[in-house]
Parts: C-alpha cells; sequence; structure tokens
C-alpha cells in the first residue's frame, strides 16, 4: 500500500502539515517496498486559486491509495480524490509523520 | 505550535479589537497574522515598526503591444467582459475590466498580447509593541482578493513562529465566506468566533460557522454587546448549545472598546480591569486548555 | 438616479443606512433597494415585505461531454485559474473557480466542453408599498460575487425606469466586488464611523472612488465617539460631511432587534433629510 503524508519536511521526523491544498512536501511511503519518496509542492504557492485540486492532482501521479493529513482536502480537491479512488484520513496535525503512520495503524486517526 | 483564528462573519463585531487584545496579552508567545487583508486594521492598535517589505504578485492582465497589433479585432470578439476597446485602428485592453483569463493572448494571430504579472499590493513582517512580531498587507484598489495573500501572510507567520519557537500563531481572520475566509481557517487549529446579539450578527455568524463544521475545526465564541439585546443574547446561548459550541466569554457593550481604540490602544492597556480582565481570562482558559 | 452606499470597513452602517433611507425616501416617491453585499445580504432582516419574484441566477460553465473528448488536454493548458483539469481518462471542471470565459470551451478541437448554465445565485425581488426591494444571494460555496452583481444590477435596469431612485447596498471593502457594485453609480455615499479604523479605511474606500472618478459624500455614523480625525480628514479634501447621526445605545438596541430607525429617533430622522436634500442637489448636476 502506498500511503502520502502531508508534511512540512522530508523525513519521519517532520511534522504533519495540517493544509492539504497548499502542503509544502509530499512524504510517500510504500508498506510493501519500503521505500520512501518526497516531493516538494511548496511552487503551489504561485496558485492564487484552485490549489486544492491542483495538489490533488500532483498526488494522482503518485498513484496512492491512502492520504493521511491534518484537516482535511476542500470541497474541489476531494473531488479529485475521490475520482482517483484514494482513501483520506484526517486528525494528524501535531503529529510528526512518523507518530502519523503509528496513529493511522492502531486505528486513532479518522477515515474522511 | 497552535493557530488561533478570530473571525466573525459580519463586521463591526469586534473581532480586531478582540484579536489585537489577545496579541498584546499574549506578549512574545505569539507570532501575530493580520488576514483582513482587504482593509487591514491591526496596525492601528499594535503600532508595528521597523518593516520588512515585499511586494506581492497575484493574476495577470492583458497587455496589447501596439506595434504588434495589426487592428483584426479578434480579441475583443471573444472578451467576455469587453475589456478590449478600438482607439485609433489597434486596441487596447482597459485594466480595470479585464479578469485576467488569458483567452485573448492564446488567439491573437501576431502574439502582441502578453499576460504580466500585477503587483496587486505588498506583505510586511514589523515589530509590533507587545515585544513580539506580526505579518501583515495591504491589497491594493480593485485588486482581485484571494487565499493567496492571506495564505502567504499566515504562511509567513508560521515560518517566523517555527523559527523562534513560539507557542501560538494568533490570526486576525477575514470577514465573509469567501476565499479568503476559507484560506484564513485552513490549518487552524482553534477557532474563536466574535458575534453579538444582534439579527444580523446571528445571521452571519451562521453562514460563516457552517464554514468551520465543515473543516472539522474546534471552535469557541465570544459574544461582544451581550447586553444589548438579550432575546438574542438566548438565541445565541441555544445556537451555541445546539452546535456544542463552548462560550469563552462575553463582553458588555462599552464605550471603552472605541474609546481605546480611539487612543492607538488595545482594550488590554486602556481598561486592564474592566474588559481588559474579561480578555485575560478567556486567554488563560485558551491556554490552560480549559475549552 | 443610481446611488451606491459604500464603505471601506464593515461594521460602519451601511445596511442600516441604506433600509432606513430607502424606507424613509419611499414616503415620497418609489425607490428600489438593491442588495449587493451577496456573501451575506443583510437589508434583507431589517424589511418585511411581500415577495413577488424569485429567480435563480446562472453563471456558465463548461460540462464535459465524454463521448466527444479526444483527451487532448488542451482545456486544462488554456485554463488561467485551473478549473479544468484532466484526470487520467476523465476531464473534471471546477465550477467555483470558473470565471466564465470560454477558452476552453471554444479552443476544443471536438466541442466536447459546451458551455451550460449553472446556479450560483438566487435573486428575489420583495415588494413594500412605494420601496422595490432585490436581493441576491450567492449560494454557499460559490465564492465569485462580481458575475452575481453583474446580473442583478442588469436586472434593476432592465424592470425599472431609469428615473426611480435606485439605491445599492455594496459590499465593504475595496477589492473587485465593490467595483462591481458602484461602477455604474451617479453618486456613491460612503459610511464611517470617526475612529482611527473608520478613518484608515475610509482613505481606502476614497482612493477606490477615485479611481472610478465618482462623486461622493460622507456620512459619520455613531458621530460622538472616537475622535475629530475623520471630519478634519474630509474637510482638508474637500469631501462634503453630509449627515452625523449621533452615537446611542438606542440605536444599536433598535439595530439589534432588526427595526427601522427613523421613525423611533428624531435626530436619526433629521440626518437623513440632509441625505435626501444632498441627493437631491446632486441629482440636478447629472
Amino acid at each position: 500500500m502506498k500511503i502520502l503524508f502531508t508534511a512540512k519536511g522530508e523525513n519521519w521526523d517532520s511534522m504533519i502539515d495540517s493544509r492539504f491544498g497548499r502542503t509544502e512536501y509530499f512524504f510517500i511511503y510504500d508498506t510493501s517496498t519500503e521505500k520512501v519518496e518526497t516531493y516538494d509542492n511548496r511552487s503551489i504557492n504561485q496558485e492564487a486559486h484552485g490549489a486544492g485540486p491542483k495538489t490533488a492532482q500532483k498526488l494522482a501521479e503518485f498513484g496512492v491509495d491512502v492520504l493521511i493529513t491534518g484537516n482535511g482536502p476542500g470541497g474541489n480537491a476531494s473531488a479529485v480524490i475521490k475520482q482517483m479512488g484514494t482513501k483520506v484520513w484526517v486528525g494528524a496535525s501535531s503529529l510528526t509523520v512518523r507518530e502519523a503512520y503509528d496513529a493511522f495503524n492502531n486505528g486513532s486517526l479518522k477515515e474522511m | 505550535m497552535k493557530e488561533i483564528v478570530v473571525i466573525s462573519g459580519k463586521g463591526g463585531t469586534g473581532k480586531t479589537s478582540v484579536t489585537a487584545a489577545l496579541a498584546y496579552l499574549a506578549q512574545d508567545d505569539v507570532i501575530v497574522a493580520d488576514c483582513d487583508v482587504d482593509a487591514a486594521d491591526m496596525h492601528l492598535l499594535l503600532k508595528p515598526e521597523n518593516s520588512i517589505r515585499a511586494d506581492f504578485f497575484s493574476g495577470v492582465l492583458a497587455q496589447i503591444a501596439s506595434d504588434k497589433c495589426i487592428g483584426c479585432g479578434k480579441c475583443a470578439e471573444i472578451c467576455r467582459w469587453e475589456a478590449i476597446a478600438k482607439t485609433n485602428e489597434k486596441y487596447q485592453v482597459q485594466a480595470l475590466d479585464c479578469e485576467g483569463c488569458g483567452y485573448c493572448a492564446r488567439i491573437c494571430p501576431t502574439s502582441a498580447i502578453e499576460m504580466e504579472e500585477q503587483n496587486v499590493g505588498q506583505w510586511m513582517i514589523s515589530e509590533i509593541k507587545s515585544k513580539s512580531k506580526m505579518v501583515h498587507a495591504r491589497l491594493g484598489i480593485g485588486a482581485e482578493n484571494s487565499g493567496k495573500l492571506v495564505a502567504k501572510v499566515k504562511n509567513e507567520a508560521k515560518k517566523i513562529a517555527a523559527q523562534e519557537q513560539k507557542p501560538f500563531v494568533l490570526v486576525d481572520g477575514s470577514p465573509g465566506v469567501g476565499c479568503p475566509v476559507v484560506s484564513s481557517l485552513s490549518g487552524a487549529d482553534l477557532v474563536i468566533l466574535v458575534t453579538e446579539p444582534s439579527v444580523a450578527g446571528i445571521h452571519d455568524l451562521k453562514r460563516v460557522y457552517q464554514l468551520v463544521e465543515k473543516f472539522g475545526i474546534p471552535a469557541v465564541c465570544i459574544i461582544n454587546k451581550y447586553d444589548i439585546n438579550r432575546q438574542k443574547t438566548e438565541e445565541l446561548y441555544a445556537f451555541l448549545q445546539q452546535k456544542e459550541l463552548a462560550l469563552l466569554a462575553e463582553i458588555p457593550y462599552d464605550e471603552n472598546f472605541t474609546q481605546a481604540m480611539t487612543l492607538g490602544k488595545t482594550i488590554l492597556e486602556h481598561d486592564p480591569d474592566g474588559i481588559g480582565a474579561i480578555i485575560r481570562a478567556s486567554w488563560e482558559k485558551i491556554i490552560n486548555k480549559e475549552i | 438616479m443610481k446611488i451606491a452606499i459604500a464603505s471601506g470597513k464593515g461594521g460602519t452602517g451601511k445596511t442600516t443606512l441604506s433600509t432606513n433611507l430607502a424606507s424613509m425616501m419611499a414616503e415620497a416617491q418609489p425607490v428600489v433597494l438593491v442588495d449587493l453585499d451577496v456573501e451575506e445580504p443583510n437589508s434583507g432582516l431589517f424589511l418585511a415585505g411581500e415577495l413577488v419574484h424569485k429567480e435563480d441566477k446562472y453563471k456558465m460553465i463548461p460540462e464535459w461531454e465524454k463521448s466527444k473528448c479526444v483527451l487532448c488536454g488542451k482545456c486544462q493548458t488554456v485554463c488561467n485559474f485551473n478549473a479544468v483539469m484532466q484526470l487520467a481518462e476523465t476531464i473534471m471542471v471546477f465550477p467555483e473557480l470558473c470565471h466564465g470565459c470560454y477558452a476552453c470551451s471554444e479552443l476544443c478541437p471536438s466541442a466536447a466542453l459546451p458551455m451550460k448554465p449553472k446556479k450560483m445565485g438566487e435573486l428575489k425581488q420583495f415588494d413594500l408599498d412605494n420601496l422595490d426591494f432585490i436581493e441576491s444571494k450567492l449560494i454557499i460555496g460559490e465564492e465569485q460575487a462580481v458575475p452575481l452583481i453583474g446580473q442583478t444590477i442588469d436586472y434593476v435596469d432592465k424592470n425599472y425606469p431609469a428615473d426611480t431612485i435606485k439605491l445599492y447596498d455594496s459590499p465593504p471593502g475595496t477589492s473587485c466586488p465593490v467595483i462591481e457594485a458602484t461602477k455604474d453609480a451617479d453618486l456613491v455615499l460612503m459610511v464611517t464611523e470617526p475612529t482611527p479604523f473608520g478613518l484608515h479605511d475610509l482613505t481606502l474606500a476614497v482612493e477606490t472612488m477615485n479611481t472610478l472618478g465618482k462623486p461622493y459624500g460622507v456620512i459619520i455614523n455613531r458621530f460622538g465617539i472616537g475622535d475629530a480625525k475623520v471630519e478634519a480628514y474630509c474637510e482638508k479634501k474637500k469631501i462634503p460631511v453630509v449627515a452625523k447621526i449621533p452615537n446611542d445605545r438606542k440605536i444599536a438596541e433598535l439595530y439589534s432587534q432588526g427595526k427601522l430607525l427613523y421613525n423611533a429617533i428624531s435626530e436619526v430622522k433629521e440626518e437623513l433629510q440632509k441625505v435626501v436634500e444632498f441627493i437631491e442637489i446632486q441629482k440636478e448636476q447629472i
């Protein structure tokens, strides 16, 4: 399973970015290969409008099964993510990526 | 680091005065972000100094190079806003009407149209009287407000808070229910709703709360001028109960609020034992996580 | 004659002024009050009239026709607002982001994105004796005020004779919805309060009106609080201060109940009379 975390940095100890549309980084973990991939999303701040769906489109390129984030994507971004069939789990604000992964596994995050 | 956003839906309820008072109280525990960029007012109470400024670019406007224009009029034909007019055989764009869609630039046969980035305002980082910093901005006249400038102001505030290890970012949110408010709310850990017991105040509170609910952010309420209409105050209590929102504080109708503003002071400085005490109690509840 | 009522700052009393002024003027002549604060229209909370007409308001947005699409992605390329997106074999359109430029629709090589109407708001018309009241409201989630403001103004132009007094309660602030609401006005009345916030936001509003080249006058609400800087500013800039509505707790109380003021408080009536006289003088000059 491929999991994408919205993050403020590029390693396991980075804080989760509670936003989706203007998240700074993607931290992508593949549970079967145990490989980590990251993506710098900060150029999204050039966009005045439509940051959410644009970031969601980028997410689509990585082919993820699960998105773990803080507050959750807004309406438009959610539509794109739903179209892709990716599941969204929220409630990971104030956690590190590692802590968010643990929380996901022991069921303390909420499915959106 | 906790992000606290203060919004109201309706203007004139005291949102900015309350936010400035909280900022003053919290001193250097807080980085302040004035996200009410279309008519920002926090600076009148917090007296920013030594500002670092930067221009802000958002959106594009079409510009026609007259030396390349052959007067075919294709641009004017397709413009949905009638923003292109003929002057002396050539065509020109009326900036105030241009929406920045870029359609004209794409179809011009001589590539005479360029889409130029607009400088729509400035954002600044300043030192404020409460020994802390504030990030604020000024949007230019007629500029399109968007989540982008609000996001910029907030991000910069969060960056500073992270660098300087401040426990809180305090945001004076945008009024209304559009993109700027959504951007103000995105990423918030706590929302403070400032309202007043009036028909209009309650109406606008409900509308803005729909957005807060959608994002699932915990929220609390401050009722300002609570004693001008007991019946409406009861209506507010009922709404808060129905939505399971805690009442953080009630502030009486008091001329001191305006007097403080006129003197360029926060209510904390002007009336420390009256309304100042109410604000202090509210802040204490927040930092002690009592709500 | 078209009169826009604006303010830089929210909460200065724009709606209080427009509802009271409209009701008072309607005692002598036909008046149309139009609430253009389409994100948060409030005038209707103070006026109880009979709903005589309601219509949905639409904006044109592209709708994807899968059968015709060749998945070239040109639509995504030509959209400057991120409103059209290609996701594998699907084209997605985001209605709230769409500005209605028609570029994707008209440049699509296979006509797979015809423009179709989508509801973005509602216009309601109320009848209160000599006063007609029009209110337009965006449906929640819809963010662009400008198209609805424009369509509402067109509706009023079409349905009322040119010599009717038309009062436009504008949105607060200085960004494009305010420009859209005031650009056709013959006169702009700016409501402010005599405080630092009021002064600061008034200067922004004045700058905006100067850009549009509109004649304007200022009404100071809650006169008596704060200081004399707004008056000094107006004098310096030679801006007419048309009326000064007094600060009175009783006003706040009546307002909170959703009631009109001018019949209950004589000073309010006197000050509004001055506004009416100012309008009459400006009318002569058009």
